[in-house]
């Protein structure tokens, strides 16, 4: 048999294995493409957590309660845990830590598109928890069922603290609500903003999504981006009337029909331009994180000189004695 | 005694433990705020993660103190109103707090520091006749003892790392000691509650610092600088010029909308 009919063969039986929902693990061989598709999932997804820190760190020293700067304090913390257990897991398929926040600095890897807007007001917090979290959870529940152990364990843990963010979202929104006419003011203005953002997190349509019928077929996904994006939808506008807000599409409706609402089209082209690099904080991100990162360094380099140090003293001590 | 005696007494009592409380929590609170600010800015993710918890420990001991102040004072203040609506000169935290957070070495030896401080303090209120407190103490040594040994940890690691780690943390040194004085400093408040058991005489603290400041300094190749000469006032609510600052950030969204619920 030749190389390439090995490898076929072992495709095929890779794609069985999985297709039979069988879970796939560090060790077992598995298609290259499997492994580079999941390694940019799965950074991505951890880079999101952590880029997603800054907006709403925005925050933490003005949270204007000491509930809720408490709170904020542990969702921040909780997200920069998501993005470690997800490097965690992206380093079982072979990619270091290291390359992949490189990836990151240099420009080369994505990260949620969502957090290239900014958090300009208190409320703002109230919006990524209700929505963002949101969309991000019903991302995130298929993953639990993912193809690839590591992935799928991680995600079960973070979907657990995931809907805490989002209820405590939905709290602040409620609480503004029932508050003056500015503090609504504040919260209409903050969905009004961050409402289309959040309908686009699905990714682009059905039809012009590149990457989706193969990580359906492997069973890395499992609803395309428009069933989930109406499921959204679906579940937001209820939770909307209940706040009292006013979702900014003319468009929105219930169809009898179908049992669900129509909604009008997102701007795509937006989408499309804030994900190449020109959204309103696209740069400040990305340059945060670098800067960051190389203001760091010498404090990662004097851990790393302690500890070699550390170990050579050990040693001549052992030879000493 | 007389009756009207006794309650003067008891109403001293109450005014003094109410003092004692701000000036707990605003040294939690305060220390809190500056721990945030590193919350996505530090050298790596797991310290992120670190101040993030530090920061969370601190604002829940703010709460309880801040709450305990409020029912002893009786005129309805809570925690938020403690917090954010109170000024500048009614802050009792300790300058070594407040100061702003400087480079990675400054706030991790300012957190040493503090935390050398702090942990005996609490250790002390713990045995507090007065039960609230000590159960309020009682919860913080737990935190406390935590952050000790990860700033003293990463104070040794800095002091014995590189040549440049060594230089930004005897930097941080020269001039953060000007501020350590004030640490040991009781004023008659202070005196009057460690004479009831209720609070810790400050000057009582001094020993257990040095213990843990030079056995960490001797592993961090760390000299103490040996001019005692320090600044004074947070107690007295007389502070750097950095606090307006950091409150005005804290307390912007409570001043701005006086009276909501957030």
């Amino acid at each position: 048999m030749t190389d390439e009919a090995r490898i076929a063969e072992l495709e095929k039986q890779f794609d069985d294995y999985v297709e039979a929902d069988n879970k796939a693990e560090p060790k077992d061989w598995m298609p290259e493409k499997y492994r580079k598709t999941l390694i940019r999932q799965i950074s991505q997804h951890a880079h999101s957590e952590i880029i997603g820190m800054q907006p709403e760190g925005n925050w933490l020293t003005r949270a204007p309660s000491l509930k809720r700067k408490a709170i904020l304090l542990a969702k921040v913390q909780d997200e920069a845990g998501h993005g470690l257990y997800l490097y965690s897991a992206a380093e079982t398929l072979g990619r270091s830590r290291d390359q992949l926040e490189d990836d990151l600095h240099q420009g080369k890897a994505k990260y949620s598109s969502i957090f290239n807007y900014p958090t300009l007001t208190w409320a703002d917090v109230g919006a990524i928890g209700w929505l963002v979290d949101s969309a991000a959870i019903l991302n995130q529940i298929p993953l639990c069922r993912c193809s690839y152990g590591p992935y799928a364990r991680a995600m079960i843990r973070i979907c657990k603290e995931e809907s805490f963010h989002q209820r405590q979202g939905y709290e602040i929104m409620l609480v503004l609500n029932r508050g003056t006419d500015a503090q609504k003011q504040m919260a209409q203005d903050a969905l009004n903003r961050w409402w289309w953002p959040s309908v686009q997190m699905f990714g682009p349509p059905d039809e012009a999504s590149p990457n989706s019928s193969h990580t359906m077929k492997w069973r890395i996904k499992r609803f395309s981006n428009d069933e989930l994006r109406q499921r959204f939808i679906d579940q937001a506008v209820p939770q909307a009337d209940v706040l009292g807000l006013k979702i900014p599409d003319p468009d929105l409706k219930w169809n009898d029909d179908r049992q669900a609402y129509d909604f009008g089209a997102p701007d795509w082209d937006e989408f499309f331009a804030v994900v190449k690099g020109k959204g309103p904080m696209n740069k400040a991100r990305l340059d945060h994180k670098v800067r960051v990162w190389d203001d760091g360094g010498w404090a990662r380099e004097a851990a790393m000189a302690h500890a070699e140090k550390e170990s050579a003293r050990r040693a001549s001590q052992k030879s000493a004695a | 005694m007389k009756d009207s005696d006794k309650k003067q007494g008891k109403s001293v009592v109450n005014d003094d433990v109410l003092t004692y409380c701000l000036r707990l929590g605003d040294n939690a609170m305060v220390t809190s705020q500056r721990l945030s600010e590193w919350v996505r800015n530090s050298p790596t993710i797991e310290l992120d993660i670190a101040f993030a918890n530090i920061a969370l420990d601190h604002v829940g001991q703010a709460r309880m103190l801040y709450s305990y102040a409020g029912e002893l004072e009786g005129k309805g203040r809570d925690e938020d109103s403690m917090a954010f609506l109170r000024d500048e000169r009614e802050f009792g935290n300790v300058l070594l707090a407040e100061l702003p957070n400087g480079d990675f070495a400054k706030s991790v030896l300012r957190l040493f520091f503090y935390s050398a401080w702090v942990l005996p303090l609490y250790e002390g209120l713990n045995q507090s006749n007065d039960e609230r407190l000590a159960a309020i103490a009682g919860k913080a040594v737990l935190e406390v003892r935590y952050q000790l040994k990860h700033s003293a940890e990463w104070v040794v690691r800095l002091g014995d790392g590189t040549e440049e780690s060594h230089k930004r943390i005897s930097d941080a040194l020269i001039e953060l000691w000007q501020f350590v004085g004030e640490l040991f400093e009781a004023d008659e408040v202070e005196n009057r509650l460690a004479d009831a058991g209720i609070g810790v005489d400050p000057t009582s603290l001094k020993g257990a610092w040095d213990n843990t400041i030079n056995d960490v300094f001797a592993r961090a190749n760390l000299t103490r600088p040996d001019d005692d000469w320090h600044l004074t006032g947070g107690r007295s609510g007389q502070h750097t010029e950095h606090m307006g600052y950091l409150l005005a950030e804290m307390q912007v969204l409570q001043r701005t909308y006086p009276g909501c619920e957030w």
